[in-house]
């Protein structure tokens, strides 16, 4: 809402008011209730920015040190709030700096509005100064893109704009507007919300008979088992999850864009999918009856090989999503819509059961599990620190209550696997893109998204190197980061890979670090290097405990493999544990 | 479905209601780009209804994954309404133009015949060349180039594409309902509801 101190304009229509494209932008935004933005200023942007300084006290623009650092803390506001994720750069390089990003929100379904600056309408397409065609670079990433050339175009624009990137499945959306529409004049007559547009249906009225078929399937199973992804978060449909979860009683495992919604020590919280996911919910993927997909999309990473994936199983997808519905893996029974509203119904009308029998098998793969690999992963014995040690250290001291925002890679998975997470929005990670670089932007971003949680940005001693210029966003935001790099000299998963699949030949795969300390410490940030167990624990307590934004550098072993594993192109029940 | 009508590849005709907008050619075209399948051929133009555009694509592939883009295509935003159909199912034509020498035409009786067999018509006479135009299938226009070339076929250009759906019922209706903010049930199709058998096997 507009406060009455600026004699400025107000939104109720009728009284039209004269004001530039630029004013009309930042109106727009508070209108949708932003309170933050990332942003990076250049030429062809300058008169939203012009605009802005008038609006400091409403509007908290955090200035990055990368467009790409923008977007990621963009990524990571909206993952942690559930708010749209709103993001300023310039044209040309600034505009083309965020393609990663927004390829990135587009794969996870995060909503974004970004604004780029683009050069005035008369040189569209002469090669001007920054001037980019940054509608068709991004069209393929984005859900929705728009070029505004005409201010009196803005207010409808940007209401659409929020209304496409928040309903329906998410995603990024792309407004790109001149510079002479930032600055004409026009007649502003109020902002009206956008809530429906006539090609577009972000999501369909539910069919009861698809909810009916899904229940008797459900309660005809025997080996039940549900999958379930970020969809379920991105509804804000957690109860409901629960519920339906507890009463059917059956077996639910997680994707690891879905980490979370359902708290890790939940007794029916089976575990992770996937490649590096746990043994049970791999293998008895290929056991279960009746498969049941809430809100995930049966990614390659998930399934592993397709035409051995759960062929004995009858299969109920609910998403929000047609296209998601049938496009990798067959569905029996469709149940198209909005999980907030679908879950509900069907927990109504599933059979209350508790499959202990089945959630015992679960049990036991988890016991060989432990056996196997889990121990020593978490409480080795071995002189030289494992990952898995320092996660669960940290699940030690946090009792599982603050954000884990991850970059990608070895300590991604292994982040995933352990960290104990007790609330939902608390797993910030690059899932489907695998974007490196991705986890401290976007943990800073997090936190401006959640300022009563504590983050901790798990990162590699690669990724930290990609987009580490962001520590001065740090430094000149006073936000409170906690940094925990896992540093293994290598980047790890690749490295992982050749040594299993190329004969380790290690090619390009050591990675020498800077004394990451020292460049905190530049940054005025804190810092402490540890490489000795015994230092371990007092270090992540420092590390908490810390006012303000600190960097912790675990030195961990250096050729650790991350197990469980399906190897690319098997099955999920030919899952490896060494 | 594992029959051959699904894993066999054949010629689809993808009917694309849209708004008409600037980029929107684009979002459609990627869709096929980004799954290397080749545009056979593409039409667009105003449909019957103001600030409606048709696009007419053709592609040759699989059932199943025409169903799959049909599905990406009708998520843009801006795109109205997708609709695919096999040959079979559609009454389609192109349209040809053919420029050949007059002196040609005006000497020799056997092309002027050669043209009334093929249905073609004269668009427009000049002392130095003559434009014919045909309408029909692909085997059509082309015939009448392979019968034109001997006689001297200065230029020739055919058009995308363009079909009718054997069993539609218009776009209007449906239009309509899509304008109101909470569609009707019938107009926000399910296509796993009525024909779930022909979509979902297991």
């Amino acid at each position: 809402m507009l406060t009455k101190e600026k004699p400025a304009p107000a939104s109720s229509p009728k009284q039209a008011q004269t004001i530039t494209g630029a004013e009309a932008l930042i109106l727009a935004l508070l209108e949708e209730k932003v309170d933050t933005i990332f942003g990076y200023p250049g030429g062809a942007i300058m008169p939203v920015y012009d605009a802005l300084y008038d609006y400091t006290d409403k509007l908290n623009h955090v200035l990055v040190r990368h467009e790409q650092g923008g977007i990621h803390a963009g990524q990571g506001y909206a993952r942690s709030s559930g708010k749209v994720g709103v993001v300023f750069a310039t044209s040309g390089p600034g505009a083309t700096n965020l393609v990663t990003g927004l390829a990135d929100a587009q794969i996870d379904s995060t909503p974004l509005v970004c604004i780029t600056g683009q050069v005035f309408a008369h040189l569209l397409g002469t090669d001007a100064f920054q001037e980019t065609d940054i509608l068709n670079i991004t069209t393929p990433v984005t859900k929705w893109n728009y070029q505004v050339t005409d201010a009196s175009e803005i207010p409808d624009v940007l209401a659409k704009a929020f209304y496409i990137a928040r309903s329906g499945r998410p995603g990024p959306v792309l407004i790109d507007i001149t510079k002479n529409a930032q600055l004409q004049t026009f007649d502003f007559t109020g902002y009206q919300p956008c809530k429906h547009i006539r090609s577009y249906r972000p999501k369909p009225t539910v069919r009861h008979e698809y909810i009916q078929q899904a229940a008797e399937l459900i309660n005809q199973a025997q080996k039940p088992f549900i999958l379930w992804g970020q969809g379920v978060m991105l509804g804000s449909a957690e109860q409901e999850f629960k519920t339906f979860v507890e009463k059917s009683g059956i077996p639910a495992a997680w994707t690891i864009m879905g980490a979370g919604a359902l708290a890790t020590d939940h007794p029916q919280n089976v575990g992770m999918l996937g490649m590096h996911g746990n043994y049970g919910p791999n293998v008895l993927t290929n056991e279960c009856d009746v498969l049941i997909a809430i809100g995930m999309r049966f990614d390659d990473r998930v399934t592993g090989r397709l035409d051995k994936y759960a062929k004995q199983a009858k299969v109920v997808h609910l998403d929000i999503d047609p296209t998601e519905i049938g496009k990798n893996v067959p569905v029996a029974v469709p149940v198209w819509g909005d999980c907030k509203e679908t879950l509900p119904l069907l927990t109504e009308l599933v059979e209350a059961k508790d499959h202990l029998e089945w959630l015992g098998k679960f049990r036991k793969y988890n016991d060989q599990e432990i056996e196997a690999v889990i121990q020593d992963e978490l409480f080795p014995t071995s002189e030289e620190m494992t990952m898995g040690e320092v996660v669960q250290q940290l699940n030690e001291l946090t009792s599982g209550d603050a954000i884990v925002v991850t970059d990608v890679g070895q300590h991604q998975m292994v982040a995933c696997r352990y960290a104990k997470l007790n609330h939902t929005r608390s797993n910030i990670t690059s899932g489907g893109l695998g974007t490196m670089g991705f986890a401290l932007p976007a943990a800073i971003g997090a936190k401006f998204g959640a300022q009563d949680r504590t983050v901790v940005a798990v990162i590699g001693d690669g990724g930290f190197q990609m987009t580490l210029q962001e520590l001065g966003t740090i430094m000149q935001t006073g936000v409170d980061v906690k940094i925990l790099i896992l540093n293994n000299q290598f980047l790890g998963m690749v490295r992982q890979w050749q040594e299993l699949f190329h004969e380790r030949r290690y090619s390009f795969v050591a990675i020498a670090s800077p004394d990451f300390v020292k460049v905190a410490s530049g940054y005025g940030i804190s810092g402490k290097s540890v490489s000795k167990r015994e230092d371990l624990r007092g270090a992540l307590q420092e590390m908490l405990s810390h006012k303000g934004s600190f960097l912790l550098e675990v030195m961990v072993t250096k050729e650790n493999n991350v197990f469980p594993m399906v190897p690319q192109g098997c099955s999920v029940s030919e899952i490896r544990l060494k | 479905m594992r029959n051959e009508n699904h894993t066999d590849k054949q010629e689809f005709n993808i009917t694309v209601y849209t708004e008409n907008h600037i980029g929107l050619l684009t979002r459609v075209a990627i869709i096929f780009s980004r799954r290397k399948i080749n545009v056979e051929s593409l039409n667009t133009s105003p449909s019957e209804i103001e600030g409606i555009h048709r696009f007419n694509i053709v592609i040759t592939e699989t059932a199943e994954v025409v169903r799959k883009i049909a599905g990406q295509i009708e998520k843009q935003i801006g795109v109205l309404k997708v609709y695919f159909n096999t040959n079979q199912d559609v009454v389609w034509q192109e349209m040809a133009l053919y420029k050949v020498p007059t002196d040609v035409i005006a000497e020799r009786a056997i092309v002027e015949r050669l043209l009334r067999e093929n249905g073609a018509r004269a668009v427009v006479i000049r002392k130095d060349y003559t434009v014919f135009e045909t309408t029909g299938q692909r085997e059509e226009t082309d015939n009448l180039i392979k019968v034109l070339q001997p006689y001297g076929l200065i230029e020739f250009v055919r058009s995308a594409r363009i079909a009718i759906i054997k069993d539609s019922d218009g776009f209007h209706r449906k239009l309509q309902e899509f304008e109101q903010s909470e569609p009707h049930d019938e107009v926000v199709e399910n296509e796993y509801l009525n024909s779930r058998e022909k979509v979902f096997t297991m």
